[in-house]
This record gives C-alpha cells, sequence and structure tokens, in this order.
C-alpha cells in the first residue's frame, strides 16, 4: 500500500457514522474500499446498510472534510451496493463499543431472530421487543423488564 | 432464469424499472401519511421506517431507469415531472390507507410479494437490478414479518378488529392480480432472463398469505382482477396523491434545504 493511501486510509477509517457517534464507518463495515491515484486524488467507496439510509449525505460530507483535513483536497465517494451489507460485516470493536453506546449488538450467528436479548443497562435477560423499528432503520426497540429501562437493538441483517 | 436468449432492451429495463420503482415511491409516500396518526409510539415509528426503505428503493430503480433511458432526467425529475398518466405504479399502493387494518393487510400483500419476486431478481441477468434486488429482499423480509404479525393478530383478534381485516382483505384481493400480470413486457424481460416468471412469484404468494390469512382466521374470497396501473390508468387516488408529493417541487424547482 503507497503511503498516501496508508494515510487516506487512517482518515476516513475515523469518520464515525452520523446516527451512531462512537462506531466509525470502518467498525459498521459501510466502508469498503479507499484508492488513491497517481496524482493523488482519492477514491472512497462506501455502501448503505439500507437503501433509503437518510445518513449517505451526511457520510459523504464526513469523509471528504476529514480527507481534507488529512491534506487530500481531491476526493470523491462512491457507494455501492454489492455485495449487499449485512451486519456480518461488523468490524472487531463494533460490538463492543454498541454495548458501551446502550445499544444491544447482533448476535454472531446467522440466526434470523434472537430469542431474548440481554439488557445492555443490567445485564437481565428478562428483555423484550416493543418495536421491529426503531430510531434509525439499523436500530429495533426494547424494553428491560428487569431495569424497566427501554434500549435499542442493532437488528441482525442476513 | 438459467437460459439468457439476449440482453434485455434497454427500453424494456426503463419501463420495468419504472413499474417497480413507482410502486415503492407511491407507497412510500402512503406510509409517510401515517406519521403522527399512529395508534402508538412504536408503530409511528415503524410505518415511517417501512417508508423509508421503500423511499430508498424508489430512488436506486428511478435512478437507474434515468440512466438507461439516457435523456437526461434523474430520481427527482422522473419522482416529480411525471403526470399520473405516465406512472406505472400497480393500483394496490395508491390505495388509501383506510384504517389501520387496510393499510396492514395492503402491507401485506404488497411485501410479500417484494420478497419473493427480489429472491429472484438475485439471479437477473441485469447486474444492477439484481444489486437493487440484494438490498431490497433483506429490508422486505422485515416488512412482511410486520405486517403478517399485524394482521394475525386484527384477523384473530376481537369482533371489531376481525371485521375490519376482513374487509380490508375483500377490498384489496382484487389488486393483487396485477402484481403478477404478464404482459409482452414481462414476457421479453423473462425470456432475457432480466426477471422470473411471474407464476413463481405467484405460487410463492399465495402460500405465505394463505398461511397468514389462516392463522389470522381470515377468508380468502373468489373475486375478479383488477388492473391497469402498469399502462397508467389509475385510480382516481393517484392524482391526489401526487398532487400533494410533487406540488412543492413543481412550486420551487430550485429549492433545498
Amino acid at each position: 500500500m503507497p503511503l498516501g493511501e496508508h494515510s487516506a486510509r487512517a482518515a476516513v477509517a475515523s469518520v464515525c457514522d452520523p446516527e451512531l457517534p462512537g462506531l466509525t464507518l470502518e467498525d459498521l463495515g459501510v466502508l469498503r474500499s479507499v484508492e488513491v491515484d497517481a496524482a493523488g486524488a482519492v477514491l472512497v467507496l462506501l455502501t448503505p446498510t439500507y437503501s433509503g439510509c437518510p445518513a449517505l449525505d451526511a457520510m459523504r460530507e464526513d469523509v471528504l472534510k476529514a480527507l481534507r483535513a488529512a491534506g487530500f483536497p481531491r476526493a470523491k465517494v462512491e457507494f455501492t451496493l454489492t455485495p449487499p451489507w449485512s451486519t456480518s460485516m461488523l468490524g472487531p470493536r463494533a460490538r463492543e463499543r454498541m454495548r458501551a453506546l446502550g445499544i444491544a449488538p447482533p448476535g454472531v450467528g446467522s440466526t434470523p431472530i434472537s430469542i431474548t436479548l440481554k439488557c445492555p443497562n443490567c445485564g437481565s435477560l428478562r428483555t423484550e421487543e416493543t418495536s421491529r423499528f426503531g430510531t434509525t432503520s439499523c436500530k429495533s426497540l426494547w424494553r428491560c423488564r428487569s431495569c424497566g429501562e427501554p434500549f435499542e437493538h442493532f437488528k441482525a441483517l442476513h | 432464469m438459467s437460459s439468457a436468449s439476449a440482453v434485455a432492451a434497454p427500453a424494456d429495463l426503463v419501463e420495468y424499472c419504472l413499474r417497480l420503482g413507482d410502486d415503492c415511491l407511491v407507497l412510500s409516500h402512503r406510509l409517510s401519511e401515517w406519521t403522527g396518526h399512529a395508534h402508538d409510539f412504536e408503530e409511528d415509528v415503524a410505518l415511517a421506517n417501512l417508508a423509508l426503505d421503500l423511499l430508498g428503493q424508489a430512488r436506486n430503480l428511478l435512478s437507474y431507469a434515468g440512466e438507461i433511458e439516457g435523456r437526461g432526467r434523474d430520481e427527482d425529475s422522473l419522482a416529480y415531472w411525471r403526470d399520473d398518466r405516465d406512472f406505472r405504479n400497480c393500483l394496490l399502493v395508491e390505495q388509501p390507507n383506510g384504517d389501520f387494518a387496510m393499510t396492514m393487510v395492503r402491507h401485506l400483500f404488497f411485501s410479500a410479494h417484494q420478497v419473493a419476486l427480489h429472491q429472484r431478481l438475485l439471479g437477473s441477468s441485469d447486474a444492477t437490478l439484481a444489486a437493487v434486488a440484494g438490498k431490497a429482499v433483506k429490508e422486505a423480509r422485515y416488512h412482511r414479518d410486520h405486517a403478517a404479525l399485524w394482521v394475525v393478530r386484527l384477523g384473530a383478534g376481537t369482533e371489531e378488529s376481525h371485521r375490519r381485516a376482513s374487509a380490508a382483505v375483500t377490498a384489496l384481493l382484487p389488486l393483487v392480480g396485477e402484481l403478477f400480470e404478464e404482459d409482452a413486457l414481462v414476457q421479453r424481460l423473462v425470456s432475457n432472463a432480466a426477471i422470473p416468471d411471474p407464476g413463481q412469484i405467484s405460487a410463492e404468494w399465495n402460500t405465505y398469505v394463505d398461511a397468514t390469512l389462516r392463522e389470522a382466521t381470515l377468508d380468502r374470497p373468489q373475486v375478479a382482477s383488477r388492473s391497469g396501473g402498469r399502462r397508467g390508468l389509475h385510480s382516481e387516488h393517484l392524482g391526489h396523491l401526487l398532487a400533494e408529493m410533487q406540488h412543492l417541487h413543481r412550486s420551487h424547482p430550485d429549492a433545498s434545504w
């Protein structure tokens, strides 16, 4: 990897998801590739989590801003749909960071539905789903019957 | 879809993408009309989520239609500057929301079709259609599960909820046949291996919907089919929907946030 590519990649990898601050585009598996051509122009390839993800424009702006700050004024962000994003593309630190944000992460295997979730607040397994759809496309709403706290779950998508 | 006889004609792909894209756009708009009106906060959020997924799918399909067409029309010009006769959505999606039972039965019928269709579009000879379907099928499964849960809950619920769910099934079933209609365009695209055989889609649809209606203790009456949307012959409801959807953009063409 050329030197420029390395620092461009590092700049893009540090950009956080606009709707999940604390998780980077790399953690989420949304960042596909970063290429720098001979003239120093950067091409970043991202993939959306959901077709209607309204954060794509904000992501593009944030990536371009991070690249400008890292000394890459000429950059372009493109989106690709293939292969389609799934929760298996989450990075190694993603689940831990979700827990830190109070979001119950998706399971690791390919089971389409979790039977129950652990409350990120008190650790109880006495939890229930209140809605399959949450404040963003990628999350559902849950409630803990032990501590009474509502919490979000990052949905599994296979 | 294994024996591709030829590459699909660009004009055929444009027309087909308009059909699928307009389905998503119009239903997305209908669902967004619920925002702030659902019976609880969770369902309000759920309906907005369904609408958002469909809007994203519509954008993908209409952008692609505009791109193949090559006449400089982008997603926005296709959404905002066509009149009702140029829309290619099916009659089902333009039906008014009615009560919550009507909205959920409509969504069950539509999303069961989307799942069956998109699963097979993954093998399309057209790479972009396959890629768009690859995203949409995952979303449609969530939609179908959500709608099925509600239809069962309403159908097998109280006398009143059963009556309403039953009325919705009777009202909307005549519009389902259009989803599987096999006209000349569909036949050409099937022979190009660009799209699946509608017979396979309707078989899967019947299996899923029949099982759901049974669980919901709802009858499936025999009805005569109505169609016309794919040829631009819509019910009066679409004009009203478009008037609201297109008004701002047409009044202020260069407006931006």
